[in-house]
Parts: structure tokens; C-alpha cells; sequence
């Protein structure tokens, strides 16, 4: 095995210790069984290319620095404590963040297609929260729709040139609320028929999901600026190897 | 006031933001148990297609709310314990760099 390889199956191990490590609680995320199969297999199969293309995006990112690769574990590890926290909101419903934006920033977001998807695969098995039949569906929304929003957030804010903790705000606030954004449409193009048009199903599921996160995505804007302030002042040289444009 | 001295602030008001964020809703709605969003989902798809069930069930799921609590803490405990040693250890090659930069 070549050195490069080596290092790639380290990163995936310390990412791996990240994950297995920690066992999620919660996730505002479709219910197991409340997709239709179709819809299942529609969303599965659009998030594969995303999957394969976070693996390779990955390997070549982390190949041989080994101060990258523990950022890659860091921002899974962001991932996992930030879906944990249940947070009220002012819906009177709760929710939580995904924590996605940080892995965005540094990472990129076919990344995040990868370290979403091993973080949803372990609430459905270990917590019965999203589930395995609608792990498709959750994982576009959470690891692919949110993540490329965000990052498109991100790189306008930088062309604008907005200052880093607007940029990284932006990206993190919007990648959470436009997951949650995509859970509802998922929903609502499953769910409406004769009686309730698709409009008006979209309106209740966003009313459900878009409003009660906007209050935990502004919270989770202000918590991923304050990391990144952090690691980047820990490894700013790190930090333009993985993002040159800076 | 120097530079420091503004970061910290900064921090603070920033964090004081995100605890008022959580609090006030919890004084806002005095009624409400605050369940998750997505069981309200559950509900309003079962109100527009009363006809729908849901064809699978969750393989495993925790016995109640103590157990729930229990891997609720563990998550996030060891989760921040991945991420707070990736910063003591990114301080630590940023303190201890050789000065020549070997590498």
C-alpha cells in the first residue's frame, strides 16, 4: 500500500473513532416508512453520484497531512455534537441543528455528502430517529442540498468580499435552513393528493420545519463563526491549502 | 481596550446571543412541551392522507426517555471530546513547530 494510501485509511479511521464514538439521539429528519418506496428509491439514487464524489473529494484533500485529516474528524465531530442538541424554538416544537456548514467551509461541500451520510445512518439504527428506508431522502437534504447551497452562500459572500465571519455565517445559516427547506418539498411531493394540492402541503410542512429552524440556524451561524475563528487561527496555513482562493 | 479584550467580549455577547435564542422561547411558550418537529410532520401527513401508513417500522429504538437521555449525553459528550482534542492537538503542532520548519 502506497504512503498516500495509508494515510487515506488513517483519516477514515480517526473519522470512524469520531462517529462510532458517538451515538445520536435525535433528528428532525422523515420519520421511518413516511416516504412512499418510489420516493425511497428516487432520492437514494440521486444522492449516490454526491456520495462518490465526497469519497474522492476526501481522499485527494487528505492525502499525506495529517493536520487535515484531523480537521476532516473535527468537522464530523462539529457534525454529531451539534445534532444532538434538541434546541426549543419559538414554533413551540423543537429541532436541531446539522452542523453541516463547518465541514462546508473548510471542506467543501462533497464532503459533507460522506461524513452526513455516516451521521444519518447512525440515528436511524441506533436511535430510530430518520430512518433507513428514508435515508436516501434524508441524506440529499441534509449532506448534498444543504451543504452545495451553503457553499454557493459562501463563495457569493466572498466574490461581495464580506468579511470571513459574514461569509462563514452565511454559509452555515444557510445550509441549515435549506435542508430543512428540502425535507418539507421532499415531503410535500410525496404527500398531497385530491383533496390538499401540493401548494398547500408544501405550505404546512414548511410552516412544520422552515420556521421552527430559523431561530437554531441563526444560533448555529454564530457557533460555526466562533469555531472558525478558532481553527483558523490554530492552522491558517492548513486552511489555504484546502481552500487556495482565500 | 486592547485586542484581546475585544475578542473576548465578542465571544461572550455571541454565545449570550445563542442562550437567549434557546431561552426565550421557553419563556414565550409557557404551554407547550416543545416535541420534535418531526413527529409534528408525522401528523400532517397523516391529515392530508388519512388513507397513509407508514410501511416501516424503526429497527431498534430506545425503551423510553431515561435510556434516550442516557445516548443523548453520550453523543454529545464524546462528540466534543473528538472535537476539543483535535484542538488541543492542532495547539499543540502550531506551539511545538520545529523553528526550521522541518517537515
Amino acid at each position: 500500500m502506497k504512503q498516500s494510501q495509508k494515510n487515506t485509511v488513517k483519516a477514515s479511521v480517526i473519522v470512524a473513532i469520531a462517529v462510532l464514538c458517538t451515538t445520536p439521539v435525535s433528528a428532525m429528519h422523515i420519520a421511518e416508512g413516511f416516504l412512499p418506496p418510489m420516493w425511497c428509491a428516487a432520492w437514494g439514487v440521486l444522492f449516490l453520484p454526491f456520495l462518490v464524489w465526497g469519497i474522492f473529494s476526501i481522499k485527494n484533500k487528505c492525502a499525506g497531512n495529517s493536520k487535515i485529516k484531523m480537521l476532516l474528524a473535527m468537522s464530523g465531530a462539529y457534525c454529531f455534537v451539534l445534532s444532538a442538541l434538541k434546541m426549543p424554538s419559538f414554533t413551540g416544537s423543537s429541532s436541531h441543528p446539522t452542523g453541516v456548514g463547518l465541514g462546508t467551509v473548510l471542506f467543501g461541500p462533497a464532503a459533507m455528502a460522506v461524513l452526513g451520510l455516516i451521521v444519518l445512518i447512525f440515528q436511524a439504527l441506533l436511535l430510530a430517529h430518520g430512518g433507513i428506508t428514508t435515508l436516501g431522502a434524508n441524506a440529499f437534504s441534509m449532506a448534498v442540498a444543504g451543504p452545495f447551497v451553503g457553499w454557493g452562500v459562501y463563495w457569493a459572500a466572498k466574490k461581495c468580499k464580506a468579511p470571513a465571519w459574514l461569509s462563514v455565517f452565511l454559509a452555515a445559516f444557510t445550509a441549515d435552513l435549506f435542508t430543512y427547506m428540502v425535507t418539507a418539498t421532499q415531503l410535500a411531493l410525496a404527500h398531497h393528493g385530491a383533496e390538499v394540492t401540493f401548494l398547500q402541503s408544501w405550505g404546512k410542512f414548511m410552516g412544520i420545519f422552515a420556521i421552527t429552524q430559523l431561530p437554531l440556524a441563526i444560533a448555529e451561524g454564530i457557533l460555526t463563526v466562533l469555531v472558525y475563528r478558532m481553527v483558523s487561527s490554530l492552522c491558517a496555513e492548513e486552511l489555504r491549502i484546502l481552500n487556495p482562493a482565500r | 481596550m486592547n485586542r484581546l479584550t475585544k475578542n473576548v467580549i465578542g465571544v461572550v455577547l455571541a454565545l449570550a446571543v445563542v442562550v437567549a435564542l434557546c431561552v426565550l422561547p421557553l419563556m414565550l411558550n409557557k404551554e407547550s412541551e416543545f416535541g420534535g418537529a418531526d413527529g409534528a410532520a408525522g401528523d400532517v401527513v397523516l391529515e392530508i392522507q388519512e388513507d397513509f401508513e407508514p410501511w416501516a417500522e424503526p429497527m431498534w429504538s430506545p425503551p423510553g426517555g431515561e435510556t434516550e437521555s442516557l445516548l443523548f449525553c453520550v453523543q454529545a459528550a464524546l462528540g466534543s471530546g473528538v472535537f476539543f482534542f483535535g484542538v488541543g492537538y492542532l495547539a499543540a503542532m502550531k506551539k511545538y513547530k520545529p523553528k526550521d520548519a522541518a517537515k
